[in-house]
């Protein structure tokens, strides 16, 4: 009897893009292939007009210029660092894109996508690359909290939030950003089986770009990432992180359900850092070019670029459009960046805690009467 | 209108104080656009991209592909020019403006980064005022340590540098795994009369003793002509030394070519007299991974006083070993090389004596003996030498061994091995004899005891059995620090090796 192939294995993970070092994905939730043809999927329908579709193609396109900029800033030596979100785009405003306006978004420090979907302005976020504050918006006001730097520790704050949400009785959820790297932190883990335990209404968006740094996802989990979840006793979905329309679906799907009280959702949004990590990295001493060259055929932007133009939603005037809004945003950026003034040394004093205590206020006239011990300091 | 800008090198990376220009991408006349890339520069972490801060037109390349040049110094000069300029006005010099990039920055730095840069004067306390303020503050409650906020003030710039970046005989060096190198060159400073002898020096030397002022070209100038600052008056402004001023001491005659001989710091071209080496010399920077190299040696060499002994060894009976293993399925598809069989004749053979798998710990005054083996490769690579290491190669079969080995190679081929492969090393393999040659005496790797150079196996007329026979033969060099390791334990290491090689069930009994 000769054996049948199972078909499945051999599906490629991502249709329409050979990858061979990648495991075939059965489960991946895909809405617009990599060429830019619509598909549908059985469990996550999305109904989206032309307009809603152009102004996420719009998204897209600016927020990656956004980026290209700034990593162009942080070479000129006007940015301490810069951790580029290239070839994360559909992810970041996907799941931006989904959250409601009482919904918060807890992101890493890459979330430049969901930032924008969320109305920071771009200088906000560059002042904090440029090391003046950090991080200059109102959380509240935006439904955005701060950057966290310290890996996956904003997946407890979400889901202590989400809990508080629970107790207020409130109709929003949370949704707490984190990476592949992420999911081997003890405080990721912990934040897990506490929302799972309190059905708590957060949903968990881990961008698995493959790589924490240099550690490839492979160095992180025997099993993909979002059948962890089943563990902590909650659903895990695999949504193509650069399929604009699947991470959008997906997302909305999983911050009704928290919002309903079924608890949380872990989703994983299978992407690729196209970057280095930050500027202060290399990638080239870690992968090898051909599965970059791999991923650019999964371009998260050229799809809905292919999808727009081929199903006549824009013409080549809407494309050129956005284009010249990228550099105008560009030209702000860089301007906006270079004329930031430099904080006054007293601000690291102001914001320690909502009321000014008596010993900050003693630490702080200290040190402004040590400064004014100098000759031609100002009185 | 000429609105000359100058772009000073960035840190790209966090803390970086210099980079390598590698190529321009540009030329010249050629007009750019922001962001246009300029030059690729590999630093310390990565090799990036420069692209241009600036629109307008090329009008110089401050440096040659190749040239290592430091943080905050200008790398290229470009014209803004009539109606490509932005609205700003052009500056009587080409500075650029207070904050932006290359601009002066508070406390005479430069604004490379936000908040910190390259300083570009030596630090110096800013002068406190007398009277009531300072009665103030003397009476202030003590609530926070006085710390240097960002800028050269206050007693923080008293604190002594953490790298030393010249000779000072009351500063360590500290620079990593230079300690030695940074010695000698300490002692060659307190060697040099000249410099405190000095009889324009008003100065004490040592801590707390201003640098003269110049700029920097200055200072590079004078040290190639071979001037010492210290002696020279600056008739600049506030006392800075002026090129005039380095040929004015020059001319002077304070110092000749002889003396300036004897100085090992400073680069001095005689007169050429014979015009037959005229333009066929080539300097080429010292940089890289050839700096790394050369410090790891010299630190090497100085340190560890080196014995090599030679054993030339009948390898035929394991090249017919290696003949029947390599058709083995546990092997298929890896490269069952000499090298391997040496690798795995030297694990054995360090296993009987562990004493050969140790470090000298200088601070400690300890032998560290090692329980596991990171086997070291030397492998020529087009960057230059590296030797990373195999992760506890005593632990691996030989068939591992031989993945490890192949997996080691590749990447070094690339370029790609991290800087983890190469830490951590306990004892290391020199295949020399790829090269056709038959032995050497290698150099240790540095905090390593032992180093087994293994020499080209040939066909040679040998004595078997009694008879002249073409047998397969190599020569092994071993070098070991003769502080851990005495002749009778090298001999022995030596011996087994050779043993195993000569005969390979030898290893039977190891």
């Amino acid at each position: 009897m000769t054996a049948v192939p199972d078909v499945r294995e051999m599906v490629d993970p991502v249709p329409g893009a050979g990858a061979p070092h990648l495991p075939a994905q059965p489960d991946l939730v895909q809405l617009l292939t990599p060429e830019g043809e619509r598909v549908e999927h059985p469990d996550y329908a999305l109904e989206i007009g032309d307009d809603e579709l152009r102004a996420l193609y719009r998204d897209l396109a600016l927020v990656r210029r956004w980026d290209v900029e700034a990593t162009a800033l942080q070479r000129q030596g006007e940015l301490g660092i810069w951790a580029s979100l290239l070839g994360q785009e559909a992810a970041q405003i996907g799941a931006g894109r989904a959250l409601g306006a009482d919904d918060m978004a807890f992101p890493t420090y890459r979330e430049h996508g969901v930032a924008w979907a969320r109305g920071v302005d771009p200088l906000h976020v560059i002042s904090l690359f440029r090391g003046n504050d950090l991080g200059g918006w109102d959380p509240v006001q935006l439904g955005f909290n701060l950057y966290t730097v310290v890996i996956g520790a904003q997946c407890l704050h979400a889901t202590g939030y989400a809990m508080g949400i629970q107790r207020d009785g409130a109709d929003a959820a949370a949704l707490a950003f984190l990476g592949d790297g992420a999911t081997s932190q003890g405080e990721v883990n912990e934040a897990l089986i506490w929302a799972s335990t309190f059905d708590a209404p957060v949903v968990f968006f881990c961008q698995n770009n493959q790589y924490a740094i240099s550690v490839p996802i492979e160095r992180q989990s025997k099993v993909p990432l979002f059948q962890r979840a089943a563990g902590f006793g909650f659903p895990g979905v695999r949504v193509d992180g650069n399929d604009v329309l699947a991470v959008l679906a997906v997302t909305r799907a999983a911050l009704a359900r928290a919002r309903e009280g079924s608890g949380p959702t872990f989703i994983e949004a299978f992407t690729y850092r196209m970057g280095a990590h930050t500027t202060s990295d290399d990638p080239t001493r870690y992968r090898l070019a051909g599965e970059l060259e791999e991923w650019k055929l999964r371009d998260p932007i050229a799809r809905v670029k292919a999808y727009l133009s081929r199903s006549g939603k824009a013409d080549a005037a809407f494309f050129d459009a956005v284009d010249a809004e990228g550099d105008e945003l560009a030209v702000r950026i860089r301007k906006g960046t270079l004329e930031m003034p430099d904080p006054a040394g007293t601000e690291m004093f102001d914001h320690v805690y909502a009321e000014q205590t008596e010993e900050i206020a003693a630490q702080r006239a200290d040190f402004l009467s040590y400064h004014a011990g100098f000759e031609g300091a100002e009185q | 209108m000429a609105d000359l800008r100058q772009f000073k090198l960035p840190d790209v990376g966090e803390g970086l104080t210099e980079g390598e220009i590698l190529q321009w991408l540009v030329a010249v006349g050629d007009v750019v656009v922001t962001n246009q890339p300029l030059c690729e520069v590999e630093t310390a972490k990565a090799a990036v991209e420069l692209p241009s801060p600036f629109a307008g037109t090329v009008v110089e390349l401050l440096h040659e592909p190749g040239t290592t040049v430091d943080v905050g110094a200008p790398i290229i000069t470009i014209d803004l020019g009539g109606d490509v300029a932005p609205a700003a006005p052009a500056a009587d010099d080409d500075t650029p403006a207070a904050g932006l990039i290359g601009g002066p920055a508070p406390g005479g730095r430069t604004s490379v980064l936000v908040g910190y840069g390259p300083r570009n004067t030596e630090a110096v306390r800013r002068p406190r005022r007398s009277g009531a303020a300072a009665a103030e503050r003397a009476t202030a409650p003590q609530v926070l340590p006085e710390a240097d906020y960002g800028s050269n003030t206050g007693p923080g710039s008293e604190r002594p540098p953490l790298l030393a970046t010249a000779p000072d005989a009351t500063t360590k060096p500290v620079r990593h795994g230079g300690l030695e190198t940074g010695r000698q060159a300490e002692a060659a400073a307190a060697a040099r009369p000249d410099v405190e002898a000095a009889p324009s020096r008003t100065v004490a030397p040592g801590r707390g003793a201003p640098r003269p002022l110049a700029k920097p070209p200055v200072r590079k100038y004078a040290k190639d002509v071979g001037v010492d600052l210290t002696t020279v008056t600056g008739t600049g402004a506030g006392g800075v030394i002026t090129r005039a001023d380095v040929d004015a001491a020059r001319g002077s005659g304070a110092r000749t070519p002889a003396e300036l001989a004897a100085d090992a710091g400073t680069v001095v071209r005689f007169p050429v007299a014979d015009a037959g080496t005229e333009g066929r010399e080539q300097r080429i920077p010292v940089k890289g991974v050839r700096k790394h190299t050369a410090a790891a040696m010299v630190a090497s060499a100085f340190t560890a006083p080196h014995v090599t002994e030679f054993l030339t060894v009948d390898v035929t009976r394991t090249m017919q070993l290696r003949t029947r293993l390599a058709a083995r399925p546990e092997l298929a598809g890896l490269k069952v090389s000499p090298l391997l069989f040496v690798a795995k004749a030297l694990l054995l053979a360090v296993q009987r004596h562990p004493m050969i798998n140790s470090s000298w710990d200088e601070a400690a005054q300890e032998i560290v003996v090692k329980d596991y083996v990171n086997l070291g490769i030397a492998a020529a690579t087009p960057r230059g030498l590296i030797v990373p290491n195999v992760k506890d190669a005593g632990r691996l079969s030989l068939a591992e061994l031989a993945g490890a080995l192949a997996d080691l190679t590749a990447t070094a081929r690339e370029g790609r091995t991290s800087p983890s492969a190469m830490s951590g090393g306990t004892i290391t393999i020199t295949n020399v004899g790829v090269f056709g040659v038959d032995t050497g005496t290698p150099i240790l790797n540095p905090g390593e005891s032992a180093i087994l150079a293994f020499g080209a196996v040939r066909e040679m007329p040998w004595v078997h059995k009694g008879k002249i026979r073409v047998r397969q033969v190599t020569q092994l060099a071993l070098s070991f620090d003769h502080r851990v390791v005495d002749g009778e334990l090298g001999s022995r290491f030596l011996a087994d090796i050779g043993a195993v090689l000569h005969d390979p069930g030898t290893a039977l009994a190891f």
